[in-house]
C-alpha cells in the first residue's frame, strides 16, 4: 500500500528523506498523501505549498506542483495562489513555528477571508531545523535549547487560535493515529473554506532529548497513552485534560468562501 | 493676469474638505481637454485630512518641465489660516481670490486682491456648502478664461461623485455669474 | 467602449493602466503613502477585466501573494512606499532566485524608519539594487513622467516576463501624485510580451534547464501537469534543493548574467544638449525634473552643459555614461538623498571628470535654481 502511494504521488528519486530516525513527519506526510488519494484528487487539480523548516521539505518529495516558500510566508504564498486559479486545490504544510510564530499574521488573516485553503500544521512544539529552540506550541516548563531553565512562554492551541480568527473547520490529530487523521486530513479538504488540522508529531531529537520523553518508540506510546477523542474530552472536566492531546474534528461551520465572493464581485464589474 | 498669457502658475489653498484639490483638478482637466498642457500636484499627508491643504497647478501652451508652481500668477484662498500659513512665490502682477468671509491680506504688495462670495453662494444660492469648490470653479475660469464653458462643463461632470451632477452644473453656473461680474470690477 | 486616447492621470494611476495593459490580472499589497492610489485604482480596475485584487494583512503577505500568483502563470503586481518596501527584501530574493517574474513598485517617500510621510525622496535607490541578501539580480526603472510612469510600466512586465526576474518600479512622490496629460497608444504600438514555456512536455519538467543559447528558464505554470518544485533554496534543474557547490556556482553566475548580458536590452536613457558639453547634469525620476529645467535655462543662458537621465537605474546604463565621462570636466549628481546614484557615477567615472553632487535629504524638492548655481560654479 505504502508502496503504491510512493510511486503515484512521490518524487522517488529524491527519497529517502532527510528527517531524522524516529521523526513523525513521515507519518503526517503519508496521511496527507492517503487522504488525497482516499478522495481521488486529481494531481493536476492540487498545488502544495509550504514555508521553511522541517516539515515544510515535505512538498520537495510530493510529485505535485509544489512550491517551498519562504519563512512563515507559506499561507500567503497560498492565497495569491489560490486567487488566481481558484479552480485549484490549494494544500499548505507547515510547522508550528512557521504557522504559528513568524506566520502568525498570515494564518489569523486567511482564517479570517475564509479562503478555501486546507492547512496542515505539523506539530513537533520545536524548532528542529534550527537545532532545538522553543517554538509557540512548546509547552510552559519544557526546555530547549534557548529555554535552557525552562519555557516561560505558554503555548499557543492552534485550533482555537485559527477558529477565533474565523476559520470554517479545525481539527486535531496525531502521529500515532494515522487511520483518524487520514480522516480529518480528508475532512479539511472537502471543506470549502479556510481548513486547520494541526497534526501533533514527534520529535525524538530535540524535544525528546531535551525533555526526558525517551525515543520514539516512547514518545508514540505516550500519544497512544495520553491521546483524549474530542466527543470523550467533552464529558471530561478541563483540569483533567491539562498536558492531554485532544484529538478529532474541533469546529465546523459555513460561511461565504473568498474566492467565491471575489467571483461575484467580478461578475458586477465586468462590463455588459 | 491681466493679458491673455500662454502659462498660468496657480495655488489653491483652503481647509480639508473644503475640496479645493479637486478645484484645481477639474480646473487641470478642463484645461487638458482644450488641449493644453498640464501639472498639477497637491501637498498630501495628515494636513490633507482636515487641515490645511494646498495645491498647485500649471498651464501651459509648451511642455511643463519643472512642475511644481516658482511664482504664482493666481491664488485662491478659501479660508484664513489656510492664507495665513501660506508660503509661496507670488508674482508681482497676481490675482489673489479670498472668500469673503475673509479679511484681505495686510501688505498685498503689487498682486489684486478680490474677495468673492464663494462660501455664502454655496450654501445660500446653491443650498449645499459641499459645493463651494465647483462655485471657485466658475468663477476663476471665468476671471482666467482656462477652457470654454463646454470643457469645463465635461470636466465638473468627468470628476464629480455620480449623482452630484445636477447640483454641482448649478453650482457651476453660479460661480461662472459670480466670476464674470468680478471680471469687469478687476479689470475695467 | 471607446476608450479615450488621452487622459489626465496621476502617476500612481498610469502605473495601474500601464500595468492593465501589459496584461496584470492580480494585485496584492497593503496600504502605505504615498502608493495607496495604485492599490485603490487596482481594486476598482481589476475586477472590471476579469483580474483580482486582494489587500493583504502585510507587505510580507503582498509580495508572497504575488509571487503565488505568478507561479500559476498571472502577471502579478505589488506596490509600497519606504517602510514596506523593507518589508518585501525576503521575498524579492526569493523571486529573483526561483525566477518567478513580478512587478514591485515603490513609490519612495523620505526615510529613513517611517520618516517624513510623506515627502518627496529618493533614498531608495540603492535599497532597491540591494536591499535583499544575498547576490542577486534585478531591474530597477524609474519614470520622470506620468507619461513615462504608463510606458515603463508595460516595459517592466515585458523584462519581468521574458528575463524572470523582479522588477522594481521605483517611483517617488513627485511622479506619483503629479497629474499629468497621457496619450494611450494604440494597442499595435505597445509591444507586450509574456512568459516563455517548453512545448515538450518531458522537457517542462525540468523547469529550470535552460534552452541552449538563452538566459532565463522556460517554465511553465502550475496548474498545467507538469509537476515540478519551486523553493529558494538553491536548486537544481528539476527545482529540487541541492547543497552542490557546481550547482550552485553555475545557478548563481547564471541568473546574474540575465542582467549582465542583456544591459543593451535593459538600459534605457534620455540625453540633452550632450554633444559639445563640457559639463553634465546626471538626474533620474522626479528630481530630473527639476534638474533638466536647469540645464535647459542654463543652455539657454549660453552654458556648455548637457543632461543624462537615466531611465533604467539599474544596471545603470554603463557604456554611455563611460564615454560622457571621458569627455566632460564636470558630472553633477542631482538627487533626493545623501548621495547614492552618485556613488555608480564615481565608480563609472573613475576619476576620469570630476564627480560634484547635489543631494536634499529635507523632504522638499530640489528647486531649479540650486542646480543652476553648481552649473555656474562647474563651468567656472
Amino acid at each position: 500500500m505504502a508502496g503504491r502511494l510512493i510511486d503515484k504521488y512521490m518524487r522517488g528519486m529524491y527519497l529517502p528523506h532527510k528527517w531524522c530516525a524516529g521523526c513523525g513527519n513521515g507519518i503526517i506526510l503519508r496521511d496527507v498523501i492517503q487522504a488525497v488519494d482516499n478522495l481521488g484528487l486529481e494531481k493536476r487539480d492540487t498545488i502544495i505549498v509550504s514555508g521553511i523548516g522541517c516539515s515544510s521539505r515535505a512538498v520537495g518529495y510530493l510529485d505535485f506542483d509544489t512550491i517551498h516558500t519562504t519563512h512563515g510566508r507559506a499561507i500567503a504564498f497560498a492565497t495569491g495562489i489560490k486567487m488566481a486559479r481558484p479552480d485549484m486545490k490549494v494544500i499548505v504544510l507547515t510547522g508550528d513555528g512557521d504557522a504559528a510564530a513568524i506566520g502568525g499574521n498570515h494564518l489569523i488573516h486567511a482564517a479570517r477571508r475564509n479562503i478555501d485553503i486546507t492547512v496542515v500544521v505539523f506539530n513537533n512544539n520545536i524548532y528542529g531545523m534550527t537545532g532545538g529552540q522553543f517554538s509557540p506550541t512548546t509547552p510552559a516548563g519544557a526546555y530547549a535549547s534557548t529555554a535552557p531553565y525552562g519555557s516561560i512562554d505558554p503555548d499557543f492551541d492552534i485550533p482555537a487560535l485559527a477558529k477565533a480568527a474565523g476559520a470554517t473547520y479545525t481539527a486535531r490529530g496525531t502521529a500515532y493515529h494515522v487511520l483518524q487523521t487520514t480522516k480529518l486530513i480528508e475532512a479539511a479538504i472537502l471543506h470549502e473554506g479556510f481548513s486547520v488540522v494541526e497534526c501533533v508529531s514527534i520529535c525524538p531529537t530535540y524535544y525528546g532529548r531535551r525533555n526526558r520523553k525517551g525515543g520514539a518508540v516512547e514518545m508514540m506510546k505516550w500519544q497512544r497513552d495520553n491521546a483524549v477523542p474530542v466527543e470523550q474530552a467533552r464529558k471530561i472536566p478541563p483540569a483533567e485534560l491539562e498536558g492531554k492531546i485532544v484529538y478529532g474534528g474541533l469546529w465546523r461551520c459555513e460561511r461565504p468562501e473568498y474566492t467565491r465572493q471575489y467571483e461575484a464581485i467580478i461578475n458586477s464589474a465586468l462590463p455588459e | 493676469m491681466k493679458q491673455k498669457q500662454k502659462r498660468y502658475e496657480m495655488c489653491f489653498t483652503g481647509s480639508g474638505g473644503q475640496g479645493v484639490i479637486l478645484c484645481s483638478t477639474i480646473l487641470a482637466e478642463a484645461a487638458f481637454l482644450a488641449g493644453k498642457m498640464v501639472a498639477q500636484s497637491q501637498s498630501y499627508g495628515p494636513q490633507a485630512r482636515g487641515g490645511l491643504c494646498r495645491a498647485e497647478l500649471i498651464i501651459d501652451e509648451e511642455r511643463i518641465i519643472y512642475p511644481k508652481v516658482t511664482s504664482a500668477g493666481f491664488l485662491l484662498a478659501l479660508t484664513q489660516a489656510s492664507l495665513d500659513r501660506l508660503r509661496i512665490g507670488m508674482a508681482e502682477d497676481a490675482l489673489i481670490i479670498i472668500d469673503s468671509s475673509m479679511h484681505e491680506p495686510d501688505d498685498p504688495g503689487s498682486c489684486s486682491v478680490a474677495a468673492l462670495p464663494i462660501l455664502q453662494t454655496a450654501s445660500e444660492t446653491v443650498g449645499k456648502i459641499m459645493t463651494a469648490n465647483i462655485v471657485a470653479v466658475g468663477a476663476v475660469n471665468a476671471l482666467l478664461g482656462i477652457a470654454p464653458d463646454d470643457l469645463l462643463e465635461q470636466a465638473v461632470l468627468m470628476r464629480v461623485p455620480r449623482g452630484t451632477e445636477q447640483v454641482n452644473l448649478l453650482a457651476l453656473n453660479e460661480g461662472r455669474k459670480m466670476g464674470a461680474a468680478a471680471h469687469s470690477m478687476i479689470y475695467p | 467602449m471607446t476608450e479615450r486616447r488621452r487622459m489626465l492621470l496621476q502617476g500612481n494611476e498610469a502605473v495601474v493602466e500601464g500595468a492593465l495593459a501589459a496584461g496584470m490580472r492580480f494585485f496584492a499589497g497593503y496600504p502605505i503613502t504615498p502608493s495607496t492610489e495604485i492599490a485603490e485604482r487596482c481594486a476598482l480596475r481589476l475586477p472590471q477585466v476579469g483580474g483580482r485584487f486582494i489587500q493583504m494583512e502585510d507587505e510580507l503577505a503582498g509580495i508572497a501573494a504575488v509571487i503565488g500568483a505568478s507561479v500559476v502563470g498571472v502577471k502579478a503586481m505589488t506596490a509600497t512606499s519606504g517602510p514596506g518596501f523593507s518589508l518585501m527584501q525576503e521575498n524579492i530574493g526569493y523571486a529573483a532566485l526561483a525566477e518567478i517574474p513580478c512587478v514591485i513598485v515603490d513609490v519612495q517617500r523620505a526615510g529613513p524608519s517611517t520618516g517624513l510621510p510623506t515627502s518627496p525622496s529618493q533614498g531608495d535607490y540603492m535599497q532597491a539594487r540591494w536591499g535583499t541578501h544575498g547576490d542577486h539580480p534585478v531591474i530597477v526603472i524609474s519614470p520622470s513622467s506620468v507619461q513615462e510612469a504608463y510606458i515603463e510600466t508595460i516595459r517592466s512586465f515585458n523584462l519581468s516576463e521574458r528575463l524572470r526576474v523582479p522588477v522594481i518600479l521605483l517611483m517617488d512622490e513627485i511622479i506619483g501624485h503629479l497629474y499629468e496629460g497621457i496619450e494611450l497608444p494604440d494597442a499595435d504600438e505597445v509591444e507586450i510580451l509574456d512568459r516563455l514555456t517548453k512545448d515538450d512536455p518531458r522537457q517542462a519538467e525540468l523547469p529550470y534547464d535552460i534552452v541552449p543559447g538563452e538566459l532565463a528558464p522556460r517554465m511553465t505554470p502550475f496548474g498545467q501537469g507538469v509537476f515540478y518544485n519551486i523553493t529558494g533554496l538553491i536548486h537544481d534543474d528539476r527545482g529540487f534543493p541541492t547543497s552542490s557547490p557546481e550547482i550552485a556556482d553555475r545557478q548563481c553566475r547564471r541568473i546574474m548574467k540575465k542582467i549582465d548580458l542583456n544591459s543593451g536590452q535593459i538600459g534605457r536613457y534620455e540625453e540633452l544638449y550632450m554633444e559639445d558639453a563640457g559639463v553634465c547634469v546626471v538626474s533620474f525620476g522626479g528630481a530630473a525634473r527639476s534638474a533638466q529645467a536647469a540645464v535647459e535655462a542654463a543652455h539657454r543662458d549660453g552654458y556648455r552643459v548637457g543632461f543624462f537621465r537615466p531611465v533604467t537605474v539599474w544596471p545603470f546604463p554603463e557604456e554611455a555614461f563611460y564615454e560622457i565621462c571621458g569627455r566632460v570636466s564636470d558630472v553633477i549628481v542631482a538627487e533626493l538623498n545623501y548621495g547614492q546614484m552618485k556613488l555608480e557615477a564615481e565608480r563609472i567615472a573613475a576619476g576620469r571628470c570630476r564627480v560634484r553632487h547635489i543631494g536634499k535629504v529635507d523632504g522638499t524638492i530640489l528647486g531649479p535654481e540650486e542646480i543652476y548655481k553648481e552649473i555656474q560654479e562647474a563651468a567656472g
